[in-house]
């Protein structure tokens, strides 16, 4: 099925205004965080700075510590999204291929736990942490997440349609039933795995709500929050330093997202 | 193996659900002793139909974020299903908005919808129109922050569509333009109702998703104007965190949990219907 000129030229146009819509604010993004003060109060729709300024930048590391709060990001995305593989994986394989009494009801509370949301426990979580002292540390921030209800699923769908016979083998081999699923059945799963932790990563990496209502101060902060502070402190609203901060903030993601974009894009789909 | 699993999500995600119910149903300002009250807190938040008001609102928010993004990504999903680089590459753009965190993106739009220099606004301005502050209007606020989330969730719907429209036969559409089906009635006909089971699919994720909306409304407007913006969680935030009230914020809590049951039983409904007639 051939489209004619005229329809094929129509979907180019189209195509580009699509890319448009989700370009130019990225690119207005990027050209703000370019430009100086008085440049954006004077000419607001200029599209291009003066020069290329990086006065924005060297003001959004002169007020926040970039790199602790990248670091505090980043350790706690990588250590939720391997805690959720390590923990799914045992947990998916006994509700897969393991025979035992209330695996039915185990499985039915893991499914229950899909549909709760961080929003809906947070008030009780945070009183039991105020209750704990651990409000502020990076446990309030990790260990909720630990356990993944999708990942322990989608470790349990990805091992139904192993072979028991595989399981048995490695048994008569002389194999733990640890070594089964961290040595035999974990490589198989690799690119269940790898978009789990992909998906995980980028979601905690991201997330501004839990940090948000479980830290009170700057001790285990991360870096959304902090950029989303650009923007509430300090006299006046400085846009072109709030800018650059979010070009600080999306540049990992996009950039993760560039080059792991299959396994994304596989991830995202592949639950439908 | 599946112990350390099932205590976790137990302590996190089970239990305080019933903790919630407990607390709901004391006076608690986090400092002084907590004092059973019944169901006063429930009582205070229906008062002056404030509940019913945030649920709304919180409904209102979610119909128009799913009814944009589900129509957008369709449309795209329709407009890039082709081979080529430039597609692929619109495609990457559209989804890239998805990865991206919600804090930039709102950042990004207020930017631009600055009432003083916002591109926005002084673009509004040249062409004649008076002073633009759609976040600063109680009436424009809500929808205005609806459009900011189908930016961001578009993608989603799009990648989606996608998957399904690798579903629908190439010879099923071939066959209806042999019988003279022009593309409107291939569409109408052949793609559409094999389209129906991921549509269904997409409406209920994001739902459940635009439903617990909370960033784009504390970065963007803190729930302002006139509360046009206070949405489900972040009214839970502001009864514990800006009112120290944990009765209140509990009682909160297990309305939203039970509106999100609803909204799961339709979901869980409707993935039924589904693997019925499709596998």
């Amino acid at each position: 099925m051939r489209e004619p000129r005229s329809r094929h030229l129509a979907v180019l146009a189209l195509a580009w205004v699509a890319a448009a819509a989700w370009l130019v604010p990225y690119a207005w993004m990027v050209l703000t965080s370019f430009k100086t003060l008085p440049e954006i109060v004077a000419h607001p729709t200029a599209p291009l700075p003066e020069h290329l300024n990086l006065g924005a930048y060297g003001e959004v590391f002169a007020t926040l510590p970039v790199a602790r709060y990248m670091g505090i990001t980043v350790f706690m995305a990588g250590a939720i999204a391997l805690l959720q593989i390590a923990l799914a994986l045992p947990a998916g394989y006994a509700l897969a291929k393991l025979r035992f009494v209330g695996r039915g009801f185990a499985f039915g509370t893991v499914l229950a736990c899909l549909l709760v949301p961080a929003q809906a426990t947070f008030v009780p979580v945070f009183l039991l942490f105020a209750r704990a002292h651990v409000v502020n540390t990076m446990t309030a921030l990790i260990l909720p997440f630990a356990a993944s209800a999708l990942g322990t699923f989608l470790v349990r769908q990805a091992l139904v349609s192993v072979p028991d016979e595989m399981i048995e083998a490695a048994r008569m081999d002389g194999a733990g039933e640890w070594t089964i699923v961290y040595r035999v059945l974990a490589p198989m799963l690799r690119p269940t795995l790898v978009s789990l932790f992909l998906v995980s990563f980028v979601f905690h990496y991201n997330d501004y709500f839990w940090p948000l209502v479980m830290t009170t101060d700057d001790h285990v902060r991360t870096l959304p929050l902090g950029v989303a502070l650009l923007r509430e402190q300090g006299t006046g609203v400085r846009w072109h330093i709030v800018m650059a901060g979010n070009v600080v903030l999306s540049l990992p993601v996009l950039a993760l997202f560039a080059l792991a974009q299959r396994h994304l894009v596989r991830a995202v789909s592949a639950r439908s | 193996m599946l112990g350390p699993t099932l205590a976790l999500l137990a302590v996190f995600f089970v239990l305080p659900i019933g903790v919630a119910g407990y607390e709901s149903l004391f006076s608690w300002d986090l400092l002084t002793p907590p004092r059973y009250v019944g169901t006063a807190n429930y009582e205070a938040l229906a008062a002056h139909g404030d509940l019913l008001h945030v649920a709304l609102r919180t409904l209102g928010y979610s119909v128009l974020v799913v009814a944009g993004t589900m129509t957008l990504g369709l449309g795209l999903a329709l407009l890039l299903d082709r081979p080529g680089r430039l597609f692929a590459f619109v495609r990457a753009s559209v989804f890239s908005a998805y990865v991206v965190s919600w804090v930039a993106v709102a950042l990004l739009w207020m930017w631009m919808l600055d009432g003083n220099s916002g591109v926005v606004g002084s673009l509004a301005r040249s062409l004649g129109a008076g002073p633009l502050s759609l976040l600063g209007d109680p009436r424009w606020a809500l929808p205005t922050l609806a459009v900011v989330g189908v930016w961001k969730l578009t993608g989603y719907a799009m990648i989606v569509f996608l998957a399904g429209l690798q579903g629908v036969p190439r010879s099923l559409l071939e066959a209806a333009a042999l019988d003279g089906a022009g593309p409107w009635a291939r569409f109408r006909h052949v793609t559409l109702p094999l389209l129906a089971p991921t549509a269904a699919f997409v409406a209920t994720t994001s739902l459940v998703t635009s439903f617990q909306a909370f960033d784009v409304v504390r970065i963007m407007t803190q729930g302002g104007p006139a509360r046009a913006t206070e949405l489900f969680v972040y009214a839970i935030y502001e009864q514990i965190f800006l009112n120290l009230s944990v009765g209140r914020a509990s009682a909160l809590t297990v309305v939203f949990f039970v509106l999100l049951l609803a909204v799961a039983s339709l979901q869980l409904r409707v993935w039924r219907g589904r693997s019925g007639t499709t596998r």
